[in-house]
């Protein structure tokens, strides 16, 4: 299995992640490099197996729903990059 | 003082042959001397540290002492701290003061009153096997300064094995803990899935993710062990069990013990050496009374496979949430959202972090879900199950950790598929979620050979006490680097 550098790019921009464009070919390399070892998966029989979600067979716990938290929102703006008057500021999405 | 066990310490504390301050002050003055050669901290907290100290002492002069009070301990700068750095080794997170404390930390700190030394270096989110991928530089092995001390958690091991510290926390997703710990003569615990709580630990692979202790010796694993475990509310995997009691067992003979040998942990790729120091380690538990059974895990050598699909697909799951917006690493120039997301996290994450995103979103991107994630969680059911069997026929598993000893820094680090081998023993068990360990069974070359225990699940206890029954019968764990002393 091997990732094209068209591929490299679309991953990345659906990622989210900025790459340099003298690095696509590097990373096309090792990330097929990579697809290939995980291409053994193919290897096994895996028929009318469930696939495990989970390592403990365990039923999600719920809890309450109340209050246990207190609001501490100026804490955990104080290390945003960029707030105002409680809001978190990005760059202009509407024009 | 620092060649002193948990006990030993904890006993000279409550004696006043020494107090928390003095020993806290010795190890303050260790790092200071010892780490600029091993980058073993990414930050030192002496003032917590101390202040941590004098609480300590006021406890125990009210004899409310408990085992871990006023003993200094290492964080690995994956666990939540409030107040202090907690950066991940992650250019993404440098500036990053956590708001909060891991419940890890709260256990060991708050409650068991030990102090907190500092910060450990770590493979930038965990992910790596030498250490190299910290934004803050590399960690040397203390056994030999031009050779990795394995990763992700190369700082705790590093610190604790130049005995900088006593002990320290690590995490394990696919053998962060085990492979350093047997790279660096340390004892290592992972334990069952569930078992320590997550919350406040950076997630990685959250179905895989699992923190736990390095020490230099399986009595003083069982110790940290034993403070940091227990259910957790804030934790959703938490597990809702009571936990063993670790240290009651430590002393009970292993006759009649039934260790399983898996054929495909001995097969090709375990160098020669590594093979004859387990193989030694055998003998040993044969003469201490243990059964030896010939036992199968088929599925084995599929779980660096497995892992590669399963890990990145969390991994990019999780990294999402570090956008440039609500905390961590920003850009400086951007004109829209989609370039501030982009450049921040472009220039936030090293290399291998970047890699591990992008096959993750690529395994879970449309078209091929199927082909990888689904078929990689079915194998990991098949992985899963020769567990199952196997410990119907034997009570713990015994394999070497690693493949061969230290590499050179430097070796590994251009060739992804290469470092990714390096965890190839120790990534089925984080599949299964079983608890697993490794500690010290020899020498090659002057650098140490670890092997690794693997128990059913929630049998923490019997794997410490087959490691502690080792260890009073043989002592390569007594032996530390030179240079350090």
């Amino acid at each position: 299995m091997s990732l094209s550098a068209e591929q490299v790019r679309q991953v990345a921009h659906l990622a989210r992640l900025e790459i340099q464009p003298e690095q696509v070919e590097h990373y096309a390399g090792q990330l097929s490099r990579i697809l290939d070892v995980v291409g053994q998966l193919t290897q096994a029989n895996t028929e009318g197996v469930t696939p495990m979600a989970h390592p403990l067979a365990m039923v999600q716990r719920l809890r309450p729903d109340v209050v246990t938290e207190p609001n501490r929102r100026e804490d955990y703006q104080a290390h945003a990059p960029s707030v105002q008057d409680g809001l978190f500021l990005v760059p202009k999405v509407i024009e | 003082m620092h060649t002193l066990s948990l006990k030993q310490l904890a006993d000279g504390l409550r004696n006043k042959q020494f107090s928390s301050r003095e020993l806290t002050q010795h190890y303050l003055k260790r790092i200071e001397t010892y780490d600029p050669k091993l980058n073993s901290f990414i930050t030192v907290t002496p003032e917590i540290a101390l202040a941590q100290a004098d609480a300590a002492d006021a406890r125990i002069k009210a004899g409310q002492a408990g085992p871990l009070t006023g003993i200094p301990i290492a964080q690995k700068d994956i666990f939540c701290t409030q107040g202090v750095r907690t950066s991940c080794a992650s250019r993404m997170l440098d500036k990053f003061i956590a708001p909060y404390d891991a419940t890890v930390v709260t256990k060991l700190h708050g409650e068991g009153g030990a102090v907190m030394l500092g910060k450990c270096n770590m493979d930038e989110f965990a992910m790596g096997s030498s250490n190299e991928t910290s934004w803050y530089g590399p960690v040397k092995n203390p056994w030999d300064l031009t050779r990795v001390p394995g990763g992700s958690s190369g700082g705790s091991v590093a610190a604790v094995a130049a005995m900088l510290a006593p002990v320290a926390t690590a995490t394990d997703t696919g053998g962060s803990i085990r492979q350093p710990a047997a790279l660096t003569n340390l004892t290592g615990i992972k334990p069952t899935y569930g078992r320590v709580s997550r919350f406040g630990m950076i997630a990685f692979a959250s179905s895989l993710d699992q923190g736990g202790v390095v020490a230099r010796s399986a009595e003083d694993a069982a110790v940290v062990l034993q403070a940091m475990s227990g259910f957790d509310p804030r934790d959703s995997t938490s597990v809702q069990r009571e936990v063993d009691d670790y240290l009651r067992d430590l002393n009970r003979p292993i006759d009649g013990l039934r260790i399983g040998l898996p054929k495909e942990y001995f097969a090709e790729g375990l160098e020669p050496a590594i093979r004859a120091c387990v193989e030694q380690a055998v003998k040993q538990f044969e003469q201490l009374g243990a059964k030896i059974v010939e036992v199968s895990l088929p599925h084995a050598p599929l779980s660096v496979p497995t892992y590669y699909v399963v890990a990145p697909a969390e991994a990019s799951s999780n990294l999402a949430r570090f956008d440039g917006v609500r905390y961590g690493h920003r850009t400086e120039s951007s004109r829209t959202l989609e370039e501030l997301y982009k450049k921040s996290r472009g220039e936030g994450f090293g290399p291998e972090v970047q890699r591990r995103i992008m096959i993750g979103t690529y395994v879970l991107s449309h078209g091929y879900y199927d082909a990888y994630y689904l078929q990689a969680q079915k194998v990991r059911k098949l992985i899963y199950e020769d567990f199952r069997k196997v410990f119907e026929q034997c009570d713990v598993i015994l394999g070497p950790t690693t493949t061969d000893v230290a590499f050179e820094l430097n070796s590994k680090m251009d060739d992804p598929v290469a470092m990714y081998l390096n965890d190839i023993y120790t990534i089925a068990a984080n599949l299964a979620g079983i608890p697993a360990m490794s500690l010290p069974c020899g020498f090659v070359g002057g650098l140490p050979v670890g092997m690794q225990l693997m128990g059913n699940f929630f049998d923490e206890a019997r794997l410490l006490n087959v490691a502690h029954q080792y260890q009073q019968a043989q002592d390569w764990h007594r032996r530390s680097p030179k240079g350090f002393e």
